[in-house]
């Protein structure tokens, strides 16, 4: 049997999911003698692959370039896994909402300026005009809130995924913990 | 990016945070010019407006999954001055200890997990193979070694604060909670295995630098100005003090300057092709006010560790160069030194005997209106600056983050590896590594830094003057 595949992905978040994925520790090349991290920050990795068995998504949706890369990653991704209360809910992220794009940008990026204030638009992607959780864009299979989840439960929920059950987290884990 | 006679190298692994080089090239395929985007914002000092000043060191710490603690010490310190108390020692050395954990860990983050690889098996090396993994199929002990450190530096944080990462232990007015003798006890035992990989993880680095000889006269090497923090005595320090700054010789230009007053001597510059600002000592103007931040700066400012083991490291990194040492490869070196002097300071605070005290903050209400806090995250200097009304609600924030200090050196470094590395009309994938690496040195906290993180795919083409596609590298 050929091993399977599992990415991880960084939308807009702060990584701290991320390092909770680190946080397995030892358990790191335990997991990855069951499977291959085939897309990932932490791998040279090129294109996202067509045919990823699990992917984690760290973070909300807020710029056209999440946008893309969400879709782009459904569309590849047997199980998609919204990783983290920023994934689930929009979280922090979704604190900018109330106020509209216009004001974030002026705030940091001609307010608070010394020299040539203006909002960057060549070669940076625009924000939508609002952060949202993952499952508004695309279908997501399984959710692990948290801020972040717990290394243990990152862990639980991957192995179990691998051995083709369905996590069950409803005791393990909450919003904000 | 198809403009012309560019390169783009997108996005940079290994990093992180959301970004991507472009090179500019001659008629003659040369490369002329180089930038470093970064390409995702999320615009924290507008979304806390409007909350209370107390759930700031919390919400902050979201900036960053990293250095969470950094973004906990500096705002918790900003809403100290709000507060207008004096923290009780044993929280100022709680909070010392805190950081230090994060430091020890996010270098190692940083040391192994991001450029080891590259150290380990080349520049050159198989894209597939330049991961933690390939690390630990080809020298596991030295993957283990990363892991055991990373995650000494996570369980201390985690015995203080609850959890490993977003931790709400830090407050306003000092901790919220004081160490017990049993994490004390436990945290102390930890000491010598932490210590023994540090010493080991130096010795071979220090093996392989001779490998690394064209890498290190070409690494973001060039003179700039280098800022730190400083204690009273101008020795190391993460939590607290004056800034300094030296020049490339190594003389000292400004010292005792107070954080409080950042906004006189640090300017911010905005690029329209980038989410990331860059700063500048306003004294000299942009963009001839560039400097660097982090553990290479640290080290050039500082006179001594102030620990036996870093400091002999110390005296030896000196000799590497008479002047201030300029090449951004030695930041590696640096973050090394600095883990050997956290570990070694760990030891000193936790065998203090005020540390086990109760009294561990102060209460009060907000007795200012404004309030500035900063220290040193791994990455260099960072400031948390709020204002709130009369009712303690955010009116006002700015912050300036250390992968912003190092902007400008940054882009810099990528056109120097990129106009020594990529040249002609052929391209490898080495050659656009080390262009990422030069980024690694730096250990950029993109999200951090624009409050953002994120991760796109890579694909380098070489285009011609005429808009011809001449080569295209794609990493698998
Ligand atoms: S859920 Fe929390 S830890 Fe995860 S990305 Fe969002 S803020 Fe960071």
């Amino acid at each position: 049997m050929s091993k399977k595949k599992i990415a991880t992905v960084w939308l807009d978040g702060c990584s701290g999911c991320h390092m909770s994925f680190l946080d397995m520790d030892e358990r790191l090349l335990a997991l990855a003698g069951a499977a291959d991290l085939v897309y990932s920050p932490l791998v040279d990795a090129k294109e996202f692959p067509p045919d990823v068995d699990v992917t984690l998504v760290e973070g909300a949706v807020s710029s056209e370039e999440d946008l893309r890369k969400i879709n782009m990653i459904r569309e590849r991704t047997k199980i998609l896994v919204s990783l983290g209360d920023c994934a689930v809910t929009a979280n922090v992220p979704g604190m900018r909402n109330p106020f509209g794009t216009k004001a974030v940008y002026d705030r940091a990026y001609r307010e608070n300026v010394t020299f040539d204030p203006g909002v960057p638009d060549q070669v940076v992607p625009a924000l939508l005009p609002t952060s949202r959780p993952v499952h508004e864009f695309v279908k997501v299979d399984i959710y692990i809130p948290g801020c972040p989840p717990s290394a243990d439960n990152i862990y639980y929920a991957v192995t179990e995924l691998l051995e083709g059950r369905t996590p069950d987290l409803t005791l393990k884990t909450r919003f904000g913990s | 990016m198809k403009q012309g006679n560019t390169i783009v190298i997108d996005p940079v692994t290994r990093i992180e945070g959301h970004s991507k080089i472009t090179l500019h090239l001659n008629e003659d395929g040369r490369v002329e010019d180089a930038r470093f985007h970064v390409t995702q914002f999320r615009g924290f000092e507008k979304l806390c407006e409007g909350r209370p000043f107390y759930e700031m060191p919390s919400l902050m710490a979201r900036i960053c999954g990293i250095c969470p603690v950094s973004h906990l010490i500096a705002s918790a310190k900003a809403c100290d001055s709000l507060l207008a108390v004096k923290i009780p020692p044993t929280a100022d050395k709680l909070r010392r200890i805190f950081g230090l954990a994060q430091v020890t860990q996010s270098h190692a983050l940083s040391l192994f997990y991001l450029s080891s690889p590259d150290l380990l098996l080349g520049m050159d090396a198989d894209p597939a193979k330049t991961n933690i993994f390939g690390v630990a199929e080809k020298n596991p002990a030295l993957a283990l070694d990363g892991i055991k450190l990373r995650q000494f530096g996570q369980k201390i944080i985690e015995r203080l604060g609850g959890k490993r990462i977003h931790p709400a232990w830090i407050v306003p007015g000092g901790v919220s909670a004081p160490l017990t003798e049993v994490d004390r006890d436990a945290i102390l035992e930890g000491i010598p295995d932490a210590l023994a990989i540090a010493e080991r993880t130096l010795e071979w680095f220090k093996g392989t630098m001779e490998r690394f000889r064209e890498e290190i006269s070409t690494f973001g090497n060039f003179p700039t100005m280098f800022m730190g923090i400083v204690k009273e005595d101008n020795g190391l320090t993460f939590y607290d003090g004056k800034l300094r700054m030296v020049d490339a010789s190594g003389k000292v230009v400004a010292e005792r300057l107070d954080p409080t007053n950042y906004s006189d001597y640090i300017g911010e510059k905005v690029e329209p092709w980038s989410y990331l600002k860059s700063t500048y000592y306003k004294p000299k103007g942009f963009p001839e006010g560039v400097y660097r931040v982090g553990p290479l700066a640290r080290l050039n400012v500082a006179d001594r560790c102030g620990t036996p083991r870093a400091d002999q490291e110390l005296a030896e990194f000196h000799e590497l160069q008479r002047t201030a040492v300029l090449s951004s490869f030695h930041y590696h070196h640096a973050r090394l030194i600095e883990i050997l002097y956290c570990i070694e300071r760990l030891e000193q605070l936790l065998n203090d005997p005020e540390i086990l005290s109760k009294h561990v903050r102060a209460i009060a209400h907000p007795n200012a209106l404004e309030g500035v806090g900063a220290c040193e995250a791994p990455r260099g200097t960072l400031f948390h600056h709020y204002k709130i009304d009369e009712q303690g609600l955010i009116r006002w924030v700015n912050l300036v983050i250390a992968t912003g200090h190092n902007n400008l050196a940054m882009n810099r470094s990528v056109l120097q590896v990129a106009k020594h590395f990529v040249q002609g009309k052929r391209l490898t994938p080495g050659m656009l590594n080390r262009v990422e690496a030069v980024i690694r040195c730096y250990d950029p906290c993109l999200s951090c830094s624009t409050h953002a993180l994120g991760q796109m795919d890579l694909q380098i083409q070489l285009i011609s003057p005429q808009g011809e596609v001449l080569d295209e590298v794609i990493r698998k």
